[in-house]
């Protein structure tokens, strides 16, 4: 069936057959390679995106189901041809090592702050307990995640002025 | 904590916490992971496996998967048979099962391929496979595999009559029995170190592209060892090696996971040899987690002799593992039971002796080092466990009984009663520091006080010693490969340089790190440095990642090879200052004549001139190539030091405090070698609190699946606090010593031990990983009882 799904600003209109996942459309209809794959049952977290701004394992929702709807993939953090604080935290804090987990860190992390602009490290961990990775132990994901939101404190603090 | 450095920030060489140069395209999402690979008439493959454990196969039938829309073909074992390819030697010297011909010993084990044009039929595909299965009995512990009425599992094996897979012995039997007799005190503890699975969040997977009309096979693979892979696809399949490119591109962690060789990369690549087009497979979860490279799975029993004093006299350990069905640890051939014979540890005494034996089960085979180099993760268990609970028995403080055993200062390079020769370390210091940072004394006293009120608080250490970055020729390699490896450095006229590696980042940072090296010793930014790596066309031979050999191997060649272009440098430099050459000194990308700083050139005047204006006589260009082979292993050690509260009614413990001090030697880029060290104790906590691949009593998997096979979270892992020592290594070009594994080698130790140090007054010794509150309320029950 004929779906219409806005990806990172761009509306992208495609027949899919009604079982295709979201995150296979993403990756091979749409063609952005930046969200993952790693478990097949919702556990992993490196699927994540945001659709309507909320984080979602696009692993577990249906291509249709996002019809109409607009999904944010990590391509789509940059703004401006601006990186994303968050962005710019992970790599400063040493926030990634392999990368596989990363571009889900960072639109969990992107959308916390949206929420919630000063997490402590606890409301952090818990808002990324929902994505699993192997390299870093966590300690320095938290870090970037509150490194971002200091920046964003910053940049807001500095426009005010 | 400010590393030593002799280059300034902008130069970035050892020492500085550069950021990442791979970070650029990681946070972009721009990797370029296996599953991102497209080539135009791609096809796609899913596997069959066996839903059972031991069955015999009587037929496959293959007509509704064909009769799919999109299905082009369905291998089975007796199609790849028919190419010789139904078996594939493993690399330990066995034979594994490419596709199941006779019959099925394990339960995901590799059946059939689908081939179909989208990931979605081929799965589809491989729904409607109809195997006609005679079930027989699983063969699910090492100790009921042995049982002489038991099954042979390994039938199809010529001369094989029971289930043992290897035997194996090491050290000096008498020596140990007469340390035994005339032992104050015999100590001993029986463990399991369970089944656990590396995990890396991207799954195993390639591209297999055969070009039918060139014989070119551009094969991408998550590899760790590309160069050994693209040799081994040579020998195993009876392709020319020069006709067959692995690309290794990024990868989502390895962990000891992507070293063998699947069935999957085999049958995907015979599958595009005969179709003629591009051929994917990505595995899935289960797949991964059912059927590819475990590690651990050691049932262990040591023993220790010791003095009424505390003095360890000797060590008796008797392994038995769990192979599964192949006999597949990725290993140094020489030894049958990898690096475990590191198992007497920290200490100096004279007499160890072990002896190893393997059984076949009807369970997945790998024995994989999984972030550790060849079983040294278990000896380093075994060990730290067996003085903690000598400890107890003797009623002296476990870091004072380590202190009374350790390895001296002096005593380096100190040879171990089982042949390793530690390359140098400071022990005593690196546990004090530790002691001292978590207030080892005052925790003891609060330790008391909380148990008078009916509060468990255990302190738990663990101090390792590692043997990593295999290793000299004349002791190691894998299937007759020696374990050397490669640099390959060229300095462009602009002064900006390529170095090309035969080791393979999977999240390391190698890309920094290695521009580092080179950084250090010619003075070139490492920024203007580029890594090549992965791919093995454009990249000298090595045999790749994993046992924490891509410093003290890659990273001393490329060294050597730095330092081969800095010679010429020189030289290059003599003749532009019209000096000689033993008056050129170099430091920091300037080469100046000895006692006249200004009369200088800079390393890129001497680049553009390796190209533009040589000496008579020299060669042209600013490159070089080594292959390094190293004298040595070398010796990693580390403290660690866990406080744990434990509930007494419920068996729920938390980590209260880590403190985890690390001597790798010289650090490169401290900021990575810290990440490092975080990733490490988590995959640590992982194996002793929650992480374990088990089977029910038919073989069926528990822990097939990120819902049953628990690896910890952001919410659970605990907090670390870091310290460090340097003693460098001395026989490595730059002193490092390896650093990817300590954490995950040394730290499940520290936690058990924590737990068990918790419960020790109520007569608890041990707990087998991974400790489940169960396990410790069970404990505690029976410790009252």
């Amino acid at each position: 069936m004929e779906v219409t799904v806005n990806v990172n600003g761009t509306d992208h209109t495609a027949d899919v057959e009604p079982r295709k996942l979201l995150v296979d459309h993403i990756r091979t209809v749409v063609g952005l390679t930046g969200t993952h794959i790693g478990c097949d049952t919702t556990s992993c977290g490196v699927c994540t995106v945001l659709l309507d701004g909320a984080p979602v394992k696009s692993c577990t929702v249906l291509a249709v189901q996002a019809d109409g709807r607009s999904v944010t993939t990590v391509e789509g953090l940059k703004s401006g041809g601006e990186l994303h604080p968050v962005q710019t935290a992970f790599s400063d804090e040493h926030g990634l090592q392999c990368g596989f987990c990363t571009p889900a860190m960072m639109l969990v992390g992107a959308a916390l702050l949206e929420q919630n602009p000063d997490p402590s490290d606890e409301e952090i961990r818990w808002a990324i307990s929902g994505n699993l990775c192997r390299c870093t132990g966590y300690m320095n994901i938290v870090k970037s995640i509150r490194a971002a939101a200091e920046a964003k404190a910053t940049a807001a603090a500095g426009a005010d002025s | 904590m400010t590393a030593h450095t002799t280059t300034p920030p902008e130069i970035g060489g050892i020492g500085h916490s550069l950021k990442r140069v791979e970070d650029a395209r990681l946070i972009e999402g721009q990797g370029n992971f296996l599953d991102d690979i497209s080539l135009p008439g791609m096809l796609y493959m899913a596997l069959v496996r066996s839903p059972v454990a031991h069955a015999r196969i009587n037929g496959i039938d293959i007509e509704a998967a064909m009769a799919v829309d999109g299905v082009l073909a369905v291998v089975t074992g007796e199609l790849m048979a028919a190419h010789n390819l139904a078996w594939m030697p493993t690399l330990s010297g066995d034979t594994q099962a490419v596709l199941a011909t006779d019959k099925v010993r394990y339960q995901g084990q590799e059946v059939a391929a689908v081939i179909a044009t989208d990931p979605y039929i081929a799965a589809d595909g491989a729904e409607l496979v109809d195997v006609d299965y005679d079930v027989l009995p699983a063969v699910v512990t090492p100790q009921q595999s042995l049982d002489p009425d038991t099954v042979v599992i390994r039938d199809e094996k010529e001369g094989q009559t029971d289930n043992l897979a290897y035997e194996w012995e090491c050290g000096d039997d008498a020596a140990t029995a007469e340390a035994f007799a005339r032992a104050d005190r015999v100590v001993s503890i029986q463990t399991h170190y369970p089944r656990s699975h590396p995990a890396p969040l991207e799954t195993c997977g390639i591209v297999a592209d055969v070009n039918p009309v060139t014989g070119q096979a551009t094969i991408y693979m998550t590899s760790q060892a590309p160069h050994a892979h693209r040799t081994l696809f040579a020998m195993v399949a009876g392709l020319p090696e020069q006709n067959i490119r692995i690309i290794s591109p990024d990868i989502g962690g390895g962990f000891g996971n992507k070293v063998p060789i699947y069935p999957g990369y085999v049958v995907a690549t015979a599958a595009s040899l005969v179709i003629g087009k591009p051929v994917k497979w990505v595995e899935t979860r289960t797949g991964n987690l059912i059927s590819t490279g475990f590690g651990r799975d050691y049932h262990m029993s040591g023993e220790l002799a010791l003095t009424d004093e505390g003095r360890i006299l000797g060590l008796r350990v008797d392994v038995l593992s769990d192979q599964g069905a192949f006999y597949s640890d990725a290993q140094p051939s020489r030894y049958r039971a990898g690096l475990f014979h590191v198992v007497t540890g920290s200490y100096d005494f004279p007499a160890a002796h072990i002896t190893c034996r393997g059984a076949f089960t009807n369970k997945a085979p790998g024995g994989v080092a999984y972030r550790c180099s060849f079983r040294i993760t278990e000896a380093s268990y075994l060990i730290e466990r067996l003085v903690q609970t000598a400890a107890y028995e003797l009623g002296i403080d476990p870091a004072d009984l380590r202190f009374r055993n350790f390895i001296q200062p002096e005593q380096f390079p100190y040879e171990t009663p089982t042949g390793f020769v530690y390359d140098s370390g400071d022990y005593p210091t690196a546990l004090r520091k530790a002691l001292d940072a978590v207030g080892y004394e005052q925790l003891r006293e609060e330790q008391a006080e909380a148990r008078a009120q009916g509060r468990l608080i255990g302190i738990g250490i663990a101090h390792f010693t590692e043997a990593v970055g295999a290793g000299p020729a004349h002791t190691y390699d894998i299937a007759g490969l020696k374990m050397i490896d490669s640099a390959e450095l060229r300095v462009h006229p602009t002064g900006k340089a390529i170095l090309k590696l035969g080791v393979k980042t999977q999240g390391q940072g190698h890309e920094t790190t290695f521009a580092q090296i080179v950084a250090e010793q010619l003075g070139i930014p490492a920024y203007d440095i580029k890594v090549e790596h992965g791919d093995t066309d454009h990249t000298p031979y090595g045999l790749g990642t994993y046992a924490s050999r891509s410093t003290p191997v890659g990273g001393a060649a490329t060294a050597v090879v730095a330092r081969k272009l800095a010679d010429k440098a020189r030289h290059i430099a003599a003749h532009l200052l019209e000096a000689a050459v033993e008056d050129i000194e170099m430091a920091a990308g300037k080469l100046h004549v000895k006692g006249s700083p200004d009369q200088a050139v800079t390393i890129q005047d001497v680049a553009l001139a390796a190209y533009t204006n040589l000496p008579e006589g020299m060669e042209y260009g600013l490159e070089d190539v080594t292959y390094y082979n190293p004298p040595n292993l070398t010796f990693p050690y580390g403290s660690y030091i866990v406080v744990v509260e434990v509930d007494p009614d419920t068996g729920v413990w938390k980590v209260e405090r880590m403190v985890a001090l690390d001597d790798c030697g010289v650090r490169i880029n401290p900021m990575i070698v810290e990440g490092q060290i975080h990733g490490g104790l988590t995959e640590g906590f992982a194996m002793s609190s929650m992480q374990w691949i088990t089977f029910d009593e038919d073989g069926n998997c528990i822990g097939s699946n990120f819902m049953d096979y628990l690896v910890p979270t952001a919410w659970e892992t605990p907090r670390f606090e870091l310290l460090e020592t340097v003693v460098p290594s001395p026989h490595h070009p730059i002193g490092a010593k390896g650093v990817g594994e300590s954490a995950t080698v040394g730290s499940p130790a520290a936690y058990v031990n924590a737990v068990v140090d918790a419960l020790a007054h109520l007569g608890v010794r041990n707990i087998d990983m991974p400790v489940l509150p169960d396990r410790v309320w069970e404990a505690i029950d029976s410790a009252a009882s």
